[in-house]
């Protein structure tokens, strides 16, 4: 089996990083009974003995004595970091993994990616050579950032380029947050677009996620909750905004429902590689099955269900109702509209007790109102992960690659251009080294190329499916 | 004479246990209409072609698991113990960390020569503990990584080290609206590895075998298990021993047979030696009377034919073909496979 390890930039990707190791440390729990470190563990954790001082106290077998995330904490402020030490998972982070400073970005791309950039890279070398020494067979990074400021946005991208250049084989996951309409971070389309330049280059995958969305779903979830309908009550555990501590009434930070879901995200895209099932997924099935083209990486998600009730009758409606919403645009993670867009490729990731005639019934009911592209007209993955989430019986992460990502894009470009075309604050980032104008146009070119690329997918929509005319053998 | 399964990926090894615990149970079932005689004869033939003896008593299979990533041969190995009534090789199985990620040019360009070494001593010591070797069983699935890349790797070194053998693959055709979305691509990519070095193609179709399930056999909520369990039953029913022409007690221990539709008897065949009939009194895995029938013939034309066309469909937008090129599989690569396919379709449609 394979590990993995989480990097997480900024202020966003710390936040959203403490809410993941929480759930990953409950689902093992939950699954793990006996406390034996066992392969799944360890793709996300280290065995330590902490006794030990210095880097011998590692144990791969027997039983769990001290677990320690594969995880490297980079922010350019102290704050965050700092709370997460001293929070409730402080025992779980290495104190050596991580790389603070306490001046801050200023929501300023140029400044985390130059000036923060130049100063950590040696830094960060060590740090992440470090955690790959850690590991038996390292297959991917996840790294979680956001887009609009300016530590996740500059710093989590100059990473990129790092990571391509001393590891090459392994795979690059990023989640990037990208600035909703209303983002009070005046600069965060010059941070979001410059971001997307290093993401087209230099990542494999990118799971776009935007706080709209995050913040529509969880007003749908309290209304659900509220309003007592049918006179169910909702399991708290499966909420899929709760935290591993939600039988506790405390005080919730602002983000935490909305980064939950997040961190539900990466649970389930790993699930399969953790643990067993009839139909395995490991994570570079995703990139070969989802990436037709290097540059078409990026993949919109949704997750069902958002809660389970109370009552442990489930019949096959409620199952397939589940995939009806996956495809729902309420459920989708950033904002678009799948139905109604191109499918270039679609992943089905289904964890608890679904069978392959549960899958098989579903994708034959909503096949025919989805449209996908001339060459991939049943492009399906689908995947079956034995182990349920905490909580449910049962649930589902879609994957599409989908050409509804690009009015994300366009808007994106939009936002840019009303600032750029006043030149407005366009000294803050010029007056860093290694800025130059340039940066920026090459960066809009960038994502207009993107932004092409899916329009002539979409110009293919409505035509008739050519036969393309096959060899003709002599016998 | 035995025969030496070869169990690969996540399908080969799940239907490869199957396979073994379906040969099993039906060599202690009852015996139905035939005398005790009979039975033993059976039943020691059935053992010797598939099991090996251990000292406790234990039944060893005659098989090597391979796959790339260790979760499902843990799984099929403590299965196959839990049993408790036979069990797999203590050494033989083979492993790495990381899947081949359904790139058929990962299994195949990648793992295969790295792990060819290791692989083909694991099958030499398994030949080595038959007293006779009439061929490999290879189970393997043709979309995704492992079992179709590899796969093609192993049965052409099989070829290659042990020419006089046979060699019969089992190959799992996908459904037809995806389970994997390079299945396409992979699939021509083994039938056409697999055309050269393979002696025998048993074919089974994922949709024909859940079509089973739910119109013949009326299981509601279907499973990779259960349609597995449908194909090994399928495939034990293949391998019983039957009655040589010599004598009545005296077992025939070749592994190909099967009844042939007189229909499709083609100009340039005698009918007495197209069609063959191998008969056994003795009862099959707890059904009185049942009938394995094996055919070559055109029903693989259509099927053959979506599969080659969907992949030429997506060989011209060149979509995917980056993942393959990265590890070796040049464009060149897939039109080799596409002619000899079309051949294949067309020789077919011909007669």
């Amino acid at each position: 089996m394979t590990q993995s390890v989480v990097i997480q930039v900024g202020q966003c990707g710390n936040q959203i990083g403490c809410c993941f190791w929480d759930l990953v440390l409950r689902e093992h729990a939950a699954v793990n009974q006996k406390g034996i470190y066992d392969e799944a563990i360890s793709s996300f954790f280290r065995n330590v003995d902490t006794r030990v001082i210095g880097d011998g106290g590692s144990i791969s077998k027997g039983k769990i004595r001290s677990l320690k995330a594969r995880a490297v904490l980079i922010d350019m402020e102290e704050g965050v970091v700092n709370e997460i030490l001293q929070g409730p998972l402080r025992d779980v982070f290495d104190s050596k993994q991580l790389i603070t400073d306490i001046s801050g970005s200023g929501n300023n791309w140029a400044v985390g990616h130059k000036v923060f950039g130049s100063l950590y890279q040696e830094k960060i070398l060590e740090k992440l050579r470090k955690s790959a020494e850690h590991c038996d067979c390292l297959q991917c990074f996840f790294i979680i950032h956001s887009m609009g400021g300016g530590t996740g946005s500059g710093l989590g991208t100059f990473l990129l380029k790092v990571l391509e250049d001393e590891f090459p084989e392994v795979y690059r996951f990023v989640t990037s947050v990208y600035p909703s309409g209303e983002d009070d971070v005046i600069t965060s389309p010059y941070n979001s677009i410059l971001a997307m330049k290093e993401l087209n280059e230099h990542a494999d995958c990118v799971l776009p996620i935007d706080n709209q969305s995050l913040f529509d779903i969880i007003s749908k979830i309290d209304l659900m909750v509220n309003s007592g309908k049918l006179g169910k009550t909702v399991k708290p555990k499966s909420l899929i905004t709760s935290n591993a501590g939600a039988f506790k009434k405390q005080q919730r930070r602002p983000f935490d429902a909305m980064n939950n879901i997040v961190a539900n995200l990466l649970l389930n895209l790993t699930s399969s590689a953790r643990f067993e099932g009839s139909l395995n997924m490991d994570i570079n099935e995703i990139s070969m099955n989802l990436v037709p083209f290097p540059q078409l990486h990026y993949l919109v998600s949704s997750l069902t269900p958002l809660y389970t009730l109370a009552d442990i009758n489930v019949p096959p409606r409620r199952l397939d109702q589940m995939f009806s919403d996956a495809f729902s645009k309420d459920h989708q993670l950033i904002q678009a509209d799948p139905k109604h867009s191109l499918y270039l490729a679609c992943a089905l990731m289904v964890r608890g007790n679904v069978q392959v005639s549960d899958l098989r019934r579903n994708i034959e009911r909503l096949k025919p109102s989805l449209q996908f592209v001339s060459w991939n007209q049943e492009g399906w993955k689908t995947s079956l992960c034995s182990v349920p989430p905490v909580g449910h019986s049962h649930s589902l992460l879609a994957l599409a690659n989908n050409t509804c990502v690009k009015p994300t894009f366009v808007e994106l470009r939009e936002r840019f251009m009303r600032l750029y075309k006043k030149k407005a604050h366009l000294h803050h980032y010029l007056q860093v080294e290694g800025m130059e104008e340039s940066c920026f146009t090459e960066a809009v070119s960038s994502l207009s190329a993107l932004i092409q690329e899916y329009s002539q997918l979409d110009a293919t929509k409505s035509m008739p499916v050519e036969d393309i005319p096959r060899l003709s053998v002599a016998v | 004479m035995s025969i030496v399964t070869v169990q690969l990926g996540q399908c080969g090894n799940q239907i490869g246990f199957e396979v073994f615990d379906t040969l099993f149970s039906d060599s202690h079932s009852s015996q139905g209409l035939c005398s005790k005689k009979e039975n033993e004869a059976y039943q020691a033939s059935c053992k010797e072609r598939f099991f090996r003896e251990e000292e406790n008593g234990v039944p060893i299979a005659r098989a090597v698991l391979v796959d790339m990533e260790p979760k499902v041969i843990n799984q099929t190995l403590s299965k196959a113990a839990r049993s408790g009534q036979w069990k797999y090789g203590e050494h033989a199985c083979f492993c790495q960390k990381q899947g081949s990620g359904n790139n058929w040019a990962y299994g195949y360009s990648v793992h295969g020569p790295r792990n060819e070494e290791s692989i083909m001593n694991l099958i030499q010591k398994e030949v080595e503990k038959c007293d006779s070797l009439s061929g490999f069983f290879i189970i393997m699935s043709i979309a995704g990584g492992t079992g179709s890349g590899l796969g093609a790797f192993i049965t052409q070194n099989l070829q290659d080290q042990y020419s006089n053998s046979l060699r019969m693959n089992q190959i799992i055709w996908p459904y037809g609206t995806g389970e994997v979305i390079v299945q396409n691509y992979n699939s021509i990519l083994t039938l056409s590895h697999l055309y050269r070095s393979s002696d025998a193609l048993l074919v089974h179709e994922n949709d024909a075998v859940h079509k089973i399930c739910a119109k013949l056999m009326n299981i509601k909520q279907i499973s990779f298990s259960d349609i597995n369990q449908v194909l090994a039953h399928q495939l034990g029913s293949v391998f019983q021993p039957t009655y040589s022409e010599e004598g009545s007690f005296h077992y025939r221990r070749n592994p190909l047979e099967g009844f042939k539709d007189p229909a499709l008897y083609t100009s340039w065949l005698e009918p007495d030696t197209a069609f063959n009939v191998w008969k056994t009194q003795r009862a099959f895995n707890r059904y009185e009377k049942s009938a394995a029938l094996v055919s070559n013939s055109q029903f693989l034309i259509r099927p053959l034919d979506m599969i080659v066309g969907k992949a030429w469909n997506m060989f011209a937008s060149k979509a995917y073909i980056h993942q393959y090129t990265k590890f070796g599989i040049e464009e060149e690569d897939f039109l080799d496979s596409f002619t000899l396919l079309e051949q294949v379709v067309s020789s077919y449609s011909n007669i």
